[in-house]
């Protein structure tokens, strides 16, 4: 059975046409990517299937719950990390952690809270204040935060902007290593091709709020003659080629 | 504890991780009501003073009434500014993508406005007994209903108030400190219901506050308790609590159709 299950998924803002009509599935363990330039709908999308925007046609299907009547059942067993909603920047970091520790339930709370630390490195960092940290703290924060509950969808959205190199190689790394040891199924909205490449198992292409083309990043660089993702997307964005979905 | 409990302690666990470091923010708390009752105090022991019984017991009306209005207005703004606080911190989102109910955050929110009301109002009690001799235990067991009320009436103001800010944004946020101010001439806090017009009479008594202020004087003046008057106020504050109530379910769904739960605040 699919994990994920998104089905003519449709967002309209009066005359906006944010999202038409995507579909999608992800099985346990997929990688799926979205990718697409600004105002493609791939925050919609994500927000649609967390609960934060009531899709205006569609279903999502999450864990084999309904969304549109059962969110809250799915919500306790995904989570979600992006680096523009913020954690409280007066708790410190142990105390954010604490927060989503209680709101997801999370057993054992304490012990997670120093796994997380000694797997993400955030051991000096727990009685900071979150407003205290850099850019690449923050990220790495709020990973620890998305995965407090140990959960079975992931939704991340840039997981890795503002990283250097180096940290952002550590968490791809934490990545696929929670993925392989879990079975997590996670989406991922990125502008980091590179990143995309390595870590998703499908790829989404998005423009206007469709789908205009779907496959393996291998599928993807045959399909356009290219030599990384970075120039099939130019080729998608720029009209250069049109996705076979078009 | 079950998981409900623990969500809501969770985001109780937010605020007062907040408040346990940051006296200043302890402080503030307290420091209007207490000012008003030195304000109220000395004015009633000045008329006291100068006039005599009558006075002495139109003062004790006025520290009850301003002691009892803070209730309410600590009480609205205790939850109304611990939800603006997510929003100034940016955090609504990673909040609704939780597994929190609705029902439970607004349980959470009600639990501040608890403790934040109990720190605020708890030193202006007290200043009033020791400067100005006046004990608001004094009306019996009649306070416990009064101040039930008034707390529930401030929730449900401000659970308007948030209906409000997921509507408009931040442009409603100022209501958050104001709106109990506009509600205050028609709440007979310090005067009767009977001195108001005849015509704005039906809107004092449409709120709970009025029908408190009046059981309190009728304690204070006529040591009577009035069960009509409280009976009214417990009325009102359910049809009051119940339309809040749908008004925060309707708004909170219309901001997630509109798309309003990513961008409130900005």
């Amino acid at each position: 059975m699919d994990v994920i299950a998104v089905n003519s998924l449709t967002k309209r803002y009066d005359a906006v046409l944010a999202v038409d009509g995507i579909s999608f599935a992800a099985p346990a363990g997929a990688t799926i990517g979205l990718l697409g330039g600004n105002g493609a709908g791939k925050t919609t999308t994500i927000a649609m299937m967390l609960g934060l925007l009531v899709p205006t046609a569609g279903t999502i299907r999450i864990l084999g719950h309904d969304m549109a009547r059962d969110r809250f059942a799915a919500l306790a067993r995904m989570n979600f990390s992006s680096p523009y909603i913020a954690l409280p920047h007066r708790l410190t970091v142990a105390e954010n952690l604490r927060v989503y520790g209680h709101l997801y339930n999370v057993h054992g709370l304490e012990q997670r809270i120093a796994e997380l630390a000694a797997e993400l490195d955030l051991g000096a960092l727990l009685d900071r204040p979150a407003g205290q940290l850099s850019a690449g703290q923050k990220t790495r924060v709020a990973l620890a935060k998305s995965l407090i509950n140990r959960p079975e969808v992931l939704l991340l959205d840039e997981p890795t902007a503002s990283l250097d190199p180096d940290t952002g190689d550590l968490v791809r790394t934490w990545l696929e290593r929670y993925r392989t040891q879990t079975g997590c199924t996670i989406l991922l909205a990125s502008h980091n091709m590179a990143e995309v490449e390595r870590l998703c198992t499908d790829v989404l292409m998005l423009k206007q709020g469709r789908i205009v083309d779907r496959g393996s990043p291998a599928e993807l660089l045959v399909r356009y003659g290219q030599a990384n993702l970075e120039e099939v997307f130019l080729d998608i964005a720029r009209d250069r080629k049109q996705g076979v979905l078009v | 504890m079950s998981a409900a409990l623990r969500r809501i302690w969770g985001l109780m666990y937010r605020h007062l991780a907040l408040y346990r470091r940051s006296w200043p923010r302890l402080l503030e708390l307290a420091y209007w009501p207490v000012l008003q009752m030195c304000i109220w105090g000395f004015t009633a022991s000045f008329l006291t003073g100068r006039i005599g019984g009558a006075a002495a017991t139109a003062g004790a009306a006025l520290m009850g009434g301003v002691l009892l209005w803070e209730v309410t207005l600590r009480s609205q703004m205790g939850l109304s500014i611990s939800f603006l606080e997510e929003i100034w911190s940016r955090n609504l989102g990673h909040v609704f993508v939780s597994p929190l109910r609705p029902h439970e955050l607004v349980l959470a929110l009600i639990g501040m406005s608890f403790l934040r009301m109990a720190i605020g109002v708890a030193p202006a009690i007290l200043l009033a007994w020791l400067l100005y001799a006046f004990n608001l235990f004094s009306l019996g067991p009649a306070l416990i209903l009064f101040f039930i009320n008034m707390m529930v009436m401030g929730w449900w103001v401000a659970l308007g108030v948030v209906s409000l800010i997921l509507r408009h944004g931040a442009g409603a946020e100022p209501l958050a400190w104001g709106v109990l101010f506009g509600l205050a001439p028609f709440s007979a806090v310090f005067y009767p219901v009977s001195v108001l017009p005849g015509f704005l009479q039906p809107v004092a008594l449409s709120l709970p506050a009025a029908h408190v202020f009046e059981g309190m004087r009728g304690i204070l003046l006529d040591g009577v308790v009035r069960t009509d008057h409280l009976l009214a106020a417990v009325g009102l504050n359910i049809l009051w609590l119940g339309a809040a109530s749908l008004l925060f379910a309707r708004q909170f769904h219309q901001a997630r159709v509109r798309g309003a739960l990513l961008s409130i605040g900005e």
